[in-house]
C-alpha cells in the first residue's frame, strides 16, 4: 500500500516538472506573440534553455551518480564545435534548416558521448576529489586543443592542421571552417526557443526515466553504498559509465544549441573554461543536488539574474554575488529551511485538509 | 529538534533565526523589486525623450573583468565626445543620448548587452570593444540593419557585414604595417615574437607580421606562443629569444602580459628592443610595474596622450579632469567613433525619426565619402572602404621618461 502511494507521489513530482516547463513555455510564447517581452528577454530564452540542459546533465552525475564532475563545460565545448563544424560543412548539401540542425544535435551528442566514454574509462575508477580534479583537467585540455585546431574544406575533402591556417594547403575556392583561436564564425542561427524547450523535455524524459528505472536504482545504490552495491553483484563501472556517458551527451546537446545561437564560437575561458563548469555546479547545488526541478529553476534564475541587475551599473557583479549568497542561505541554511517548512504552502494546505477531514 | 533538552534556549534561537531569515528574504525581494522598479523608470524616460527627438547611441564593452580598462576607456572617451556635441548643439540640431552596457568580454553577454540597448531604443551602435564580441554582435545588428561602428574591434570579420565599420586598423593591416615600419626604420633584422595563440587579436597580427616580415628581409629567429590560461611565466619564451640572438622582441599582445614580460626579461638580463602594437597602450598604468623597464619601448599605436596638437591636448585635459586618468588609445578610438557618426549623419542629412533601418542605409551610403580628422589620425584624416575598413596613416609612439612620445 505504502509503496504504491510513493510511486504515485514520484510520478506526481515528475508530472509537475514537465508541466512547469510547458506552462512557462506557453507563457513566454504568448508574450513573444503580443510583443510584450522585449529583445533582452527574448534573447535570453535560448541561453536559459542551454544552461537548464547543462544543469540537468550535471545533476545526473552529481546528484544521481554522486560524483563531482568539474569538466562539463568541456563536453559542452566538444558538442558545440562538432555540431557547428557539421552545420558548416553540410550547409550547401542539406538545405532544410530543421533537418540539418537535428542532425547537428545528434552529431554533437554522439561526439560528446564518445569523449565521455573515453574520459570515463580512466576517470570512473577514481572517486570523490580525484575524479573532480581529473575532470577539471579534461575540461581545460579540451578547451586548449580546440584553440590549436585548424580545419578546412575544399573539393578534395577535409584538411586538418595544428600549425596554422596556411598549413592547411587548401585548393582554390576551399574555405577554412575552424581557425584555431578565432574559432568558427558564421554558424547558421538555428537555435530557437521552441527547439530549446523540446530539448529540455527530451532531457527530462531521459534523466527522469533513467532515475526510476532498474539501472537508475543500481546507480543510486552505488552512490549510497559502493561496497554494499558491489557485494550484491552490481557492475559498478558499467552503471557509472552509463550515467556519465548520458550526461556527456546531454551536455553536448546543450553545446550544439549554444553554437547555433550566436554566430561566432571560440573556446575561451569565459564560455568553456572551468569557471563555466563551476557556474553549472552552482546551478545544481542551488537547485538541490539530485533535484531536477530545482536545477531547472536555479539555472533559469541565475542566467537571467546578471542581466536583470544591469540597472546597478558598476555594482552589477557585486549585487549578483550578494543575491547568490542570499539565495543559497534562503534555500539551504538550516534555520531558513526550518522556517520554510513551518510556513510552506504544502503544510498549510495539509493542515487545512486534515481539519476539514476532522 | 523539539526533543532538545534546553528547549527554551532553542526556541529563542529559533526566533532569532526566523527573524534573520525573514530579513534576508525581505532584502532579496527588495533587491529584485528595485531592479523591477528602475526598469519602469527606464521606460518612463523613453516616453519623455520621445517628445523631443534625440539620437540614441549605444556602446558595448567590458567594464568588469580582465579587460575592464579597455571598456572603461571606450565608455569614457565616447562620453566626452557626446558631451561636447551636445554642448555645441547636437547633430543636425538633435541632441545625443548615450548609454553603455557591460559584456565582460563574453560573446553571449555581448548579445545580451545589445538586446538591452535595443530595448532602450538605440539607433546607432558604437561597439563592441573587443573583436570576437563585435563579430558576434554584428550578426545580430545586420539582421536588424542597425549601423555599427566598432571603436577597437580589429579582426577582419568585425566588418564582414555591410552595416559594420571600424575605427582602428584590422589585425592583418597592423601586422603588415608593423613589419614595414620596422624595416623602414631599420630597427632590427633578427626578431623574436611572443604572442597569445588563444587570442584572435594577437594571433591575427602575428600571422600577418610573419608573412610580411619575409618580404621585408626580416628574419624571425624565435617564436614563443602562450595561451590565456598560462600567461604569468614567460621565462621559456624569453630564454628561447635570448638563445636565438634576437635583437628585437615583437609582442602583439595586451599590456598586462607585456608588463610581466618586461619585468622577467630584466630579471634574466635580456635587453633587446621591445616593440608592441596598440594593445600595449596602457602599460604605464599597470599597478606595481616599474615604468623604467618600459623605457624605449616602441608601440605602434595611433594615439599618444602627449601629442602636441590642439585636439589631443584638449581631450587629454578634459579626460583627466573628468576621470582622473590619462586616456588610453581605446578611449581615443571611441571619441573618434562618435565624431565619425556625427560626420556621417550630417553628410546624409538624417534625423532620429527616420528609424533605425533608414539611418543605417543613409550612413552606409556616405561612409565611403566622408573624411574625418580625429585623435587617432594625422592631418590627412580617415576614410573608409566599402567593406568597412578604415584607411589612415600608421603612427608609432616611444616611451621616454615615463611618457608616450610620438615617434617621428
Amino acid at each position: 500500500m505504502k509503496k504504491t502511494s510513493k510511486a504515485k507521489n514520484l510520478l506526481k513530482g515528475d508530472f509537475l516538472t514537465y508541466l512547469l516547463v510547458i506552462v512557462v513555455y506557453a507563457v513566454f510564447q504568448f508574450m513573444i506573440a503580443n510583443g510584450s517581452l522585449g529583445s533582452l528577454y527574448e534573447g535570453l530564452l535560448v541561453p536559459v534553455c542551454i544552461y537548464v540542459i547543462m544543469a540537468l546533465a550535471l545533476n545526473l552525475v552529481v546528484g544521481i551518480v554522486g560524483e563531482l564532475s568539474l569538466g562539463h563545460a568541456g563536453f559542452m565545448c566538444v558538442g558545440a564545435f562538432s555540431g557547428a563544424i557539421f552545420s558548416k560543412i553540410t550547409a550547401d548539401m542539406i538545405t532544410t534548416d530543421l533537418l540539418r540542425f537535428v542532425l547537428a544535435i545528434l552529431v554533437g551528442a554522439v561526439t560528446a558521448a564518445v569523449f565521455g566514454f573515453l574520459i570515463g574509462i580512466p576517470v570512473l575508477r577514481l572517486n570523490g576529489d580525484y575524479l573532480a580534479i581529473v575532470t577539471l583537467a579534461f575540461g581545460e585540455i579540451i578547451k586548449n586543443v580546440m584553440n590549436v585546431i585548424y580545419l578546412g574544406v575544399d573539393e578534395k575533402g577535409l584538411h586538418f592542421s595544428m600549425k596554422d591556417e596556411l598549413a592547411l594547403n587548401l585548393a582554390e575556392g576551399g574555405k577554412t571552417i575552424v581557425k584555431g583561436p578565432q574559432g568558427i564564425i558564421g554558424t547558421p542561427h538555428n537555435s530557437t526557443f521552441t527547439i530549446g524547450v523540446v530539448l529540455i523535455l527530451i532531457t527530462l524524459v531521459i534523466v527522469l526515466n533513467l532515475i526510476h528505472s532498474r539501472s537508475g536504482r543500481a546507480i543510486m545504490a552505488i552512490r549510497d553504498n559502493r561496497i554494499a552495491a558491489e557485494s550484491i553483484g552490481i557492475n559498478i563501472t558499467k552503471y557509472k559509465m552509463m550515467a556519465f556517458v548520458i550526461s556527456a551527451a546531454l551536455a553536448g546537446v546543450a553545446g550544439v544549441l549554444y553554437s547555433h545561437n550566436i554566430s561566432s564560437l571560440q573556446a575561451q575561458p569565459q564560455n568553456f573554461g572551468y569557471n563555466m563548469s563551476i557556474m553549472i555546479l552552482v546551478y545544481v547545488v542551488l537547485g538541490g543536488i539530485g533535484n531536477m526541478r530545482g536545477s531547472i529553476i536555479a539555472a533559469a534564475i541565475l542566467t537571467v539574474l546578471p542581466e536583470m541587475l544591469r540597472e546597478f551599473q558598476d555594482y552589477r557583479m557585486l549585487m549578483y554575488a550578494i543575491v547568490l549568497i542570499l539565495m543559497m542561505l534562503f534555500n539551504w541554511a538550516p534555520a531558513c529551511r526550518r522556517f520554510r517548512e513551518r510556513y510552506s504552502l504544502k503544510r498549510i494546505f495539509a493542515k487545512k485538509n486534515t481539519k476539514e477531514a476532522q | 529538534m523539539s526533543g532538545s533538552p534546553d528547549f527554551k534556549e532553542d526556541t529563542k534561537m529559533k526566533k532569532f533565526k526566523k527573524a534573520l531569515s525573514l530579513m534576508l528574504a525581505a532584502a532579496m525581494v527588495l533587491s529584485l523589486a528595485a531592479c523591477g522598479g528602475s526598469d519602469k523608470g527606464g521606460s518612463k524616460d523613453e516616453a519623455k525623450s520621445s517628445g523631443e527627438e534625440v539620437f540614441k547611441i549605444g556602446g558595448i564593452g567590458p567594464i568588469t573583468g580582465a579587460n575592464a580598462s579597455y571598456g572603461l576607456g571606450v565608455k569614457n572617451g565616447a562620453q566626452i565626445a557626446v558631451d561636447e556635441i551636445n554642448a555645441a548643439g547636437g547633430i543636425n540640431g538633435y541632441k545625443v543620448e548615450y548609454k553603455f552596457e557591460d559584456d565582460v568580454t563574453d560573446n553571449e553577454k555581448s548579445v545580451h548587452a545589445y538586446n538591452t540597448l535595443k530595448d532602450w531604443g538605440m539607433q546607432l551602435l558604437m561597439g563592441s570593444t573587443t573583436s570576437t564580441c563585435s563579430i558576434t554582435v554584428s550578426a545580430k545588428s545586420s539582421a536588424d540593419n542597425m549601423f555599427q561602428l566598432t571603436p577597437s574591434g580589429s579582426a577582419v570579420d568585425c566588418v564582414a557585414t555591410d552595416n559594420a565599420f571600424q575605427v582602428c586598423f584590422t589585425d592583418p593591416n597592423q601586422g603588415v604595417r608593423s613589419a614595414q615600419y620596422i624595416a623602414e626604420h631599420k630597427m632590427a633584422t633578427k626578431i623574436a615574437g611572443i604572442y597569445d595563440s588563444s587570442d584572435t587579436y594577437s594571433s591575427g597580427i602575428w600571422t600577418s607580421f610573419k608573412k610580411e616580415a619575409a618580404n621585408q628581409g626580416i628574419e624571425i629567429v624565435a617564436e614563443g606562443a602562450f595561451t590565456a590560461d598560462n600567461k604569468t611565466d614567460f621565462s621559456v619564451q624569453l630564454q628561447q629569444a635570448k638563445d636565438a640572438g634576437a635583437e628585437m622582441v615583437f609582442m602583439p599582445i595586451y599590456f598586462t602580459e607585456a608588463a610581466l614580460i618586461l619585468a622577467q626579461a630584466d630579471a634574466m638580463g635580456f635587453a633587446p628592443q621591445f616593440v608592441g602594437c596598440d594593445g600595449m597602450d596602457g602599460i604605464l598604468t599597470v599597478k606595481n610595474f616599474d615604468t623604467s623597464l618600459a623605457e624605449g619601448l616602441v608601440l605602434l599605436t595611433p594615439f599618444a596622450a602627449t601629442a602636441e596638437d590642439e585636439l589631443t591636448q584638449k581631450y587629454v585635459e578634459t579626460y583627466k579632469k573628468n576621470y582622473n586618468e590619462i586616456p588610453n588609445q581605446f578611449s581615443a578610438d571611441a571619441y573618434d567613433a562618435i565624431y565619425i557618426m556625427k560626420a556621417a549623419i550630417e553628410k546624409a542629412d538624417l534625423k532620429p525619426s527616420d528609424g533605425v533601418s533608414a539611418i543605417c542605409d543613409g550612413m552606409k551610403a556616405v561612409m565611403t565619402e566622408i573624411n574625418v580628422k580625429g585623435l587617432t589620425s594625422d592631418e590627412e584624416g580617415m576614410t573608409w572602404t566599402e567593406g568597412g575598413e578604415v584607411s589612415k596613416a600608421p603612427k608609432a609612439a616611444v616611451i621616454k621618461n615615463g611618457e608616450y612620445v610620438m615617434a617621428q
